[in-house]
């Protein structure tokens, strides 16, 4: 792996790119874009998963992680005990009934494959159900919802520690894409954009709303964190000795020991940031590498040309004896969970979950450019295009202003025009996405880094 | 006297908004629908077509404002219709011209038309955004009811009122004149017919002396009105907001599909029908019923399907039932 040219590509750039924003603008800012560019990594990792590798288009990136989010809240956040007990038997008990309904419709539709109206059946069924479950679960919910509504008014999570969230994120994400895929797989390639465009906005609409479950647009603050606080660091001894060894010769500077104090404790309270940063860039870095490894394996295994050998060519493949309906279900299911664990660890990240925030502008179609970018089907070209375009996305609103400065230096600061496009910053971003996908499409369709042709 | 209140009820709450809400989409989807039979990919940059058009106009809109000009009862919008229709069908000129045509020369496959049109909706999204900023704007003005509720109330003596807001009226008839003139053009005009035998058989139309380069100019054309006047319409009726704009693609791209992609009369009445649904489930009927039945029979519950949340979550849960069901659509589409 190491000897490969497109890795020490890929994490020279981002090693470079890095050390650069460290050095100009701040070491805080440096290791927080490079976090996300991570995480992002991991998102186009699981897109060319299902896009490189096997062809399938999936616009429903948001909702996938979405339920990574999701999934943090359920396994970390405490269990609410006044709501459980409040409205806990009345939830269990439409949780049965909607099991029961889903398990007959499977029932019908493995027993009844024969019988002519049974399409029917089951739409009658959904039809009949939905009304039911909401006056099983109306009364409970709203228990549940009345509980201390300004700061809890949900059932809470498992309280366990964060980092398994990431893991259920995955699986929940897996059973969601296995009933999605079951549903829109089969439909050709610009339907199943669609399809699962539309998909992901009820998930999003599902956990906007059910606030019993999620909250929904209160948001959840305040979620752990797999590594330690600022403000315990602030006061561990261990940590400030470290501090004031590495800054030994700022601090050697000063005689006055009050200014020293107060320098030494400014710089505990900013690298205890930076601090925080690095210890998840370490786990976010080794999540990557992991990824990365076993995607690559996969690639270069029989099972990884068998995808390859579907995607360019479907009727061979089928003439072959590969079973292309279970094969594009099972790489559909395991690219969501990966892009679910990505989902439950930006949420770790940031700290907070704002269901609101989901859009698809943002959380499809930007990742959807990171692969298209980076290259298609190749898994340095994926994590290189997550870094670029989100370091571009961060970076191009300053560069917007430079740009603006610059060019109506003639103009008065009171100007109107120029105030205008000052305020309006932040959304040359999305005109440098735009703009950059589309000269990438016309003149290197294939992505930064190109897909290695494997000869065996 | 009750059975007349629940059916001004439900034509206040239902019928009125639904159809109102159904033109808007319908429009819309007869531009997805073309772009899509003609040219051959799903858009994704519509709904930013939309706002950009919707943008233009109420641009022209607040400079006609300020010279003072008006159009008595009507919105101002309405004469500056002209102008955004003109800019948008420059746009759509232009990048079809810098983008589109290099693929459709090198007949790429649709997936990179998807992606090239994402790339095409990133860019006017931002145009829109920083021309015109991302907030609400409210641009209509002329009169605002033609039926206001009170009125009806006193004016027939029952005890539900109907409001119409002009902008509904406006939406219908402007709806009706834009769809007829469409249909017209495309059934009864040799160039529409033209057009439609390209969407049906590219090479046959070629074979019989059709101008492709034409028949591409004229549905951009084409679908940039009906974007521009669909998109000023939503905006008149409710607001401006490019978000909004954007996510409304969702419902549109459903009504394309649930119609028969390809097919225009599919996507009118999937248009109506999407939006039909979306209000008709999510009405809470118990004032409905406490007009209808006996006293002792009143409902306690709000008999709501579903609760109001889930507006859009109807349409594409519609979407996916008919895809399961009938994958080219109901009305049949192209086969694909």
């Amino acid at each position: 792996m190491i000897r490969n040219i497109d890795f020490k590509i890929c994490f020279s750039v981002i090693f470079l790119l890095t050390i650069f924003v460290g050095l100009f603008q701040s070491w805080g800012l440096a290791l927080s874009i490079l976090n996300l560019c991570l995480i992002s990594g991991i998102m186009s990792m699981g897109v060319n998963i299902q896009w490189g590798f096997a062809g399938l288009i999936n616009f429903g990136v948001m909702g996938f992680l979405a339920i990574g989010g999701l999934a943090t809240v359920l396994v970390s956040v405490p269990p609410v005990y006044e709501a459980w007990a409040a409205g806990g038997v009345g939830i269990l008990i439409s949780g049965l009934f909607l099991a029961f309904i889903i398990f007959t419709i499977f029932f019908i539709n493995k027993k009844l494959k024969k019988y002519k109206y049974k399409s029917y059946l089951v739409f009658f069924i959904i039809i009949i159900s939905i009304p039911l479950l909401k006056f099983i679960s109306g009364p409970s919910i709203s228990k549940i919802e009345s509980i201390n509504a300004a700061t809890s008014g949900f059932l809470g999570g498992a309280n366990l520690p964060i980092i398994f969230s990431w893991f259920v994120g995955a699986i929940l994400s897996a059973m969601v894409a296995f009933v999605v895929g079951k549903v829109c797989l089969g439909l050709r390639s610009d339907y199943l954009a669609i399809s699962t465009l539309l998909v992901s906005g009820i998930i999003i609409t599902i956990v906007k709303h059910e606030e019993w479950l999620s909250r929904g647009v209160k948001n959840v603050i305040g979620l752990k964190r797999p590594v330690p606080y600022e403000v315990d660091l602030q006061k561990s001894e261990l940590f400030i000795k470290i501090i004031e060894f590495i800054n030994f010769s700022k601090l050697s500077k000063n005689f006055d020991p009050e200014v020293n104090a107060n320098l030494l404790n400014q710089l505990v309270i900013s690298s205890s940031g930076v601090f925080v940063k690095f210890c998840f860039t370490i786990i976010f870095l080794s999540i990557v590498l992991i990824i990365l490894y076993l995607s690559e394996k996969a690639l270069n295994s029989p099972w990884g040309r068998m995808m390859r050998a579907i995607r360019d060519n479907e009727e061979a493949a089928k003439a072959m004896g590969k079973n292309v309906v279970k094969q594009h279900l099972f790489i559909f299911m395991l690219g969501s969970a990966i892009i679910g664990f990505a989902g439950a660890m930006l949420v770790t990240y940031d700290g907070l979950f704002t269901p609101s925030s989901y859009q698809p502008l943002r959380y499809t179609f930007l990742i959807w450019v990171m692969v298209l970018l980076g290259g298609t089907g190749n898994n340095y070209g994926a994590i290189l295009g997550g870094f670029v375009v989100w370091f571009i996305w961060i970076q191009s609103a300053p560069f917007a202003s430079v740009v603006i400065n610059f060019t109506t230096n003639h103009l008065d600061d009171t100007s109107l025009i120029k105030e205008h496009l000052f305020n309006s910053v932040p959304y040359f971003r999305y005109l440098m996405m735009g703009c950059g996908l589309l000269l990438v499409m016309r003149y290197r369709p294939e992505g930064l880094l190109p897909e290695k042709v494997i000869k065996n | 006297m009750d059975f007349l209140n629940s059916i001004i009820l439900l034509t206040n709450f239902i019928i009125v908004p639904g159809i109102t809400y159904g033109s808007q989409l319908a429009l819309g989807a007869i531009g997805v629908t073309l772009i899509y039979g003609v040219l051959r990919f799903a858009n994704f940059a519509y709904g930013d077509l939309m706002a950009f058009g919707t943008m233009i106009v109420i641009l022209v809109t607040w400079y006609l404002q300020s010279k003072g000009i008006s159009f008595g009862l009507l919105p101002t919008a309405l004469i500056a219709l002209p102008v955004g229709i003109l800019f948008t069908i420059a746009v759509s000129l232009f990048f079809d011209k810098t983008v589109f045509e290099y693929y459709r020369e090198k007949k790429s496959n649709p997936v990179t038309f998807i992606v090239v049109s994402l790339g095409i909706m990133f860019v006017l999204n931002a145009v829109v955004r920083i021309i015109i900023g991302p907030n609400d704007i409210n641009f209509m003005d002329g009169h605002k009811f033609i039926m206001k509720a009170r009125e009806f109330k006193q004016l027939t003596g029952l005890n539900e009122g109907l409001a119409i807001k002009s902008t509904q009226v406006i939406t219908l008839i402007t709806t009706i004149i834009t769809c007829a003139l469409l249909f017209y053009f495309l059934n009864k005009t040799k160039t529409g017919k033209s057009m439609r035998a390209y969407s049906d058989n590219e090479d046959l139309a070629l074979l019989s002396g059709i101008d492709p380069k034409r028949i591409v100019l004229l549905t951009w054309v084409i679908v940039s009105i009906l974007a521009t006047v669909a998109g000023t319409l939503y905006g008149l009726d409710k607001s401006f907001k490019p978000f909004t704009y954007f996510n409304n693609l969702l419902p549109i791209f459903a009504a394309t599909i649930v119609g028969g992609i390809g097919n225009p009369l599919g996507a009118f009445y999937g248009g109506f029908l999407i939006a039909f649904s979306e209000i008709a489930l999510t009405y809470a009927y118990k004032k409905f019923f406490k007009y209808l039945m006996p006293e002792s029979l009143e409902p306690s519950t709000l008999i709501q399907f579903i609760s109001t949340d889930y507006k859009f979550a109807i349409s594409f849960a519609i979407l996916i039932i008919v895809l399961i069901f009938r994958p080219n659509g109901i009305f049949k589409g192209k086969v694909i």
